[in-house]
Parts: C-alpha cells; structure tokens; sequence
C-alpha cells in the first residue's frame, strides 16, 4: 500500500492543479473542481494495489475527475455545453505548458489583488499545489476549521465579485505579476524560516519551477526560481549540529546542493529587475571566492528599484567589506535616518561586526551584547553571544 | 455584472492636483460605452438623517449612523463583465486620486 501511496502523491503533486484548473475553466465551480479531484485520488488509492499503477497517471485521475464532474453535473442539469466541454477533456500531461494553460489562469485568480495577501498564498497552497487544508492552517498557525472558513469566504469573493479566470495581458500583466510573484516568495520565506514548513520552500519551488514553464519570456520569474534554488541550496549547511544558525562563510560549503546551484546559474538572467538583482546576488554568494565589489555594486542598483531598510542594511554591509568599515559605517548610518531600522536586531548586529573590523572591539563587544537583547530567536542570540565572547 | 460605487472622501487624498483625471469626461466616457447606468453627488453628511424602528417606534438621529472622517460623498452603478474591467473604470475617476471607492457587487446581477 505505502509505495502506491507515494506513486499517487507524487502523480498529484503533479497533476492536482491541472485537473482543478481545467474542471474551474470548464464549470466555474471551484468546490466542485476540488472535491472531484479528491475523489480522484480517493479511487487511485482504492484501485492502482490491486490493478497496477497506470501508465500515464495524471491523465488517469483528470479521466475519473472528469467522469465524477460530468455525474454531478447531470444531476444538476447544467447546460450541455459544460457538458460537452467535459466530454473532451483529458490530461495533456506530456505536453509542454503554454501560456494557454489553464494552471497559469488558476494561479493569476488564486493570487488576486482584490484578495488578502494571506487568502492569496492560502488558495495558491490549497487549488495549485494540491496541499491539505490542515498543513496549510498549522503553517498560518490557525485551526483548520479557521483555515476552511478562509479559503471558502477566498473562493466566495471570486464567485461574487467575479473575479475573472483570466491570464492578464499587457499592461496589466506587467502590474499584475510582481503580486503573483510575492505570493511565491512570501511561501517560500514560510518554508525557509526557522520556525515555518520546510515543506512550503519545495512547494514554492514546484510553483516557480511551473510559472518559468509556463511564462518564459519573463526574466522576473527565472529569476526568481533562481533566487529559490540558491537560496534553498544552503538548507542543510545553516547550521551546525547543536543547531545554531551558521553565516555564509562559516557553512561546509560541501553540503550545498551543487545540483541547484549549477540550475540556478544556468537560468539567471542578466536583467536588473528586483528578484534578478538578488538572484545575482546570492549567485555572487555561492561563488568559490566572493566578489564584494560586484555585490555592493548590484546592491547599489537594487536600493535605487527597492529602498526598503533591510536592502539599505545589506547595501551597507556589503560596501564595507568592499571598501572597508568606515564606508559600511558611513552607510549603515545613512539608512537608519528613516527610523526603518530601529531595534532590528540585524542592524545592530551589522554595526557590531563593521565596528569590531575597524579595531574598536570594546564598542563591538558592547554591540553585540545589546544586538543580541533584541535577538529574535534564542539561535539568533546565542551566535551573537558567541561573537561578543571571541572578541573580549 | 453590476457594481456599486461608494465615493468617499479620504484623510490623506493624492496632492498633486496634475494627476487626477477630469470628472466630466470619465462620466462622458462611459455614460457612452454603457458602462454607468446612473450616479450621482450626494449632500455633505450634515444634511443626513439616520432612521431606526424599534419595538414599533420611530427613532430618529441627527447625522450619519457612523461617525468616521471617511464619508460617503456619492455614488455611480456600472455594469461590467468583470471585476478587473470595473476596477479600470475606477481608477480613472478623481475620487480614487482625491478620495477612496469601495467597489461592491450586486448579489447575482
């Protein structure tokens, strides 16, 4: 039974989002496109022991999903062109994906502006990626029911609102995009935190890895595969083996995974958007010997598109080792006048480090003292302390 | 698919009078594609009077039913096939620059 098991999950981990995009393009029922997916699956478990896996999987459960839909359907005495529709539709699994494809449709509602942020990730999680109601709420740290009550009032406003089925073109699909990508990124930083769902960082890269397919000519979104890939890269080199987290240059770099650092380097275009900008970034990072000129210089033109705090930090940080301490100092201090930075244990910690390359180690061991009292994480403390000790 | 246009006011509106579009031509433009069926401005707040019955009596109030700095200055009903066709219509008008719209759709129309 397990191995079975393991052969429907990954057959649905492929196929859940084209079956339910196809079944909503079709019948415009979202429940109806899940709930017959599931049953799908539900027959897959009772029938692939006895009868042998299929050769095409997916296209197996898009048959039987189908067949469930046209059932319930006929009940309902719903037109026959929905009907028809059905009849002809099967599961273009070995086909390349299109912009046509009716997964690029689902993930453009799912990630609706008119939606919240959380609803949005919630039912990209739930419609695209196939995942069960209950992770999706242990990640958000809610109940399931509470979970439930979220993606239904999600799906509600699609219907109510009418929310279109649609891929966006031109200007609006440049407008759109960037929000279709913060939901990749926001469930990838769930994934990849300490305390998230290691699982959601290799959802996060299915979706980007599917989104690449089916939207080629859009450097933002090979770029931001590639920022997935280098970053996820590093998963099993964080931290040592008590568990404390590790910097960069700390880290066996043996254990990165080579596979999709070599990925990563092959996809990542030369374009100066903000995802391709940090994807260079951290390519610069997995390199043998690190070039902090060229870092500093790609985080020159990443604050000039995105002037948030935290670039503003790393820009800093990254000109001092560029250019020494005293010009890291002089910046890191430029971009705590907006007040975006106060108290941010990072920023504290980034001064301490600059100030201790500068010589004064006494003011540095006093900074990482106080950068460690507003730590956010017991590891986060424990290697500033580390670091205050060294130096006194 | 019909939509309602709540106009209000907003407590921090777009300064730069340059950008925000002209009223009299978003209203001809689409009064002529048929996508407003009808609006209109409404009087200040001052001029409201909220009307409750309970237990068989009138009661009456001076103002509006909420007090916010927000308030309802008028409203249009569009049809559009979508939401996405609506919230262009509505970007267009001076009163998401000056103010804020909330958007709301008739229940199955």
């Amino acid at each position: 039974m397990e191995p079975v098991r393991a052969v429907v999950a990954e057959a649905l981990a492929d196929s859940h989002g084209r079956i339910v995009a196809a079944l909503i393009r079709i019948t415009g029922d979202w429940d109806l496109a899940e709930d017959c997916a599931q049953e799908a699956v539900t027959v897959a478990l009772e029938r692939w022991p006895s009868d042998g896996v299929p050769d095409n999987p997916g296209g197996w459960l898009m048959t039987v999903a189908r067949n469930r839909a046209i059932d319930v359907l006929r009940r309902a005495t719903v037109e026959r062109r929905k009907l028809a529709e059905l009849a002809v539709l099967s599961d273009p699994a070995p086909e390349p994906a299109t912009a046509s494809d009716d997964r690029l449709r689902l993930i453009f509602t799912c990630c609706h502006p008119a939606l919240a942020l959380e609803a949005r990730v919630a039912l990209t999680l739930r419609t695209v990626a196939g995942v069960p109601t209950a992770d999706i709420a242990r990640a958000f740290l809610v109940t399931e029911s509470t979970m439930t009550r979220r993606l239904t009032r999600a799906k509600a406003k699609i219907a109510q609102a009418r929310i279109p089925y649609r891929v966006p073109s031109g200007a609006a699909l440049a407008e759109r995009l960037p929000g279709v990508l913060a939901v990749l990124y926001l469930l990838f930083t769930r994934g990849y935190d300490s305390d998230g769902e290691p699982a959601f960082a290799a959802e996060a890269i299915r979706l980007a890895r599917l989104l690449t397919a089916l939207m080629p000519g859009e450097p933002e979104v090979a770029a931001l595969l590639a920022l997935f890939l280098l970053q996820h890269s590093r998963r099993d080199a964080r931290r040592d083996d008590e568990g404390n987290l590790l910097t960069l240059d700390r880290q066996d770099r043996a254990r990165w995974d080579h596979d999709a650092i070599a990925e990563a380097l092959r996809i990542l275009p030369a374009t100066d958007g903000p995802y391709a900008l940090q994807a260079r970034i951290a390519a610069c990072h997995a390199a043998d010997t690190t070039d902090w000129p060229r870092i500093a210089g790609l985080y020159d033109r990443l604050a000039e598109r995105l002037p948030s705090p935290v670039v503003q930090l790393n820009r800093a940080v990254a000109h001092g080792y560029a250019y020494g301490p005293a010009d890291g100092l002089a910046l890191l201090a430029a971009a705590r006048e907006g007040g975006g930075l106060d108290d941010y244990p990072l920023a504290v910690a980034a001064e301490a480090e600059l100030t201790a390359r500068a010589g004064d180690r006494e003011r540095a061991v006093a900074l990482f003292e106080r950068a460690a009292s507003v730590a956010h994480s017991y590891a986060e403390q424990r290697a500033l302390l580390a670091r205050a000790e060294e130096l006194s | 698919m019909k939509y309602m246009m709540f106009v209000c006011t907003d407590t921090e509106p777009e300064t730069d009078d340059s950008l925000v579009p002209d009223v009299d031509k978003w209203v001809a433009e689409n009064d002529a594609a048929g996508r407003r069926l009808e609006g209109d401005q409404l009087a200040p707040p001052s001029a409201a009077t909220t009307v409750r019955v309970r237990g068989g009596q009138l009661l009456l109030s001076d103002g509006p039913f909420a007090e916010t700095k927000e308030v309802i200055v008028g409203y249009d009903i569009l049809e559009c096939a979508d939401l996405d066709e609506a919230i262009e219509v509505v970007r267009a008008h001076p009163m998401a620059w000056r103010g804020r719209i909330e958007l709301r759709p008739f229940p199955g129309a």
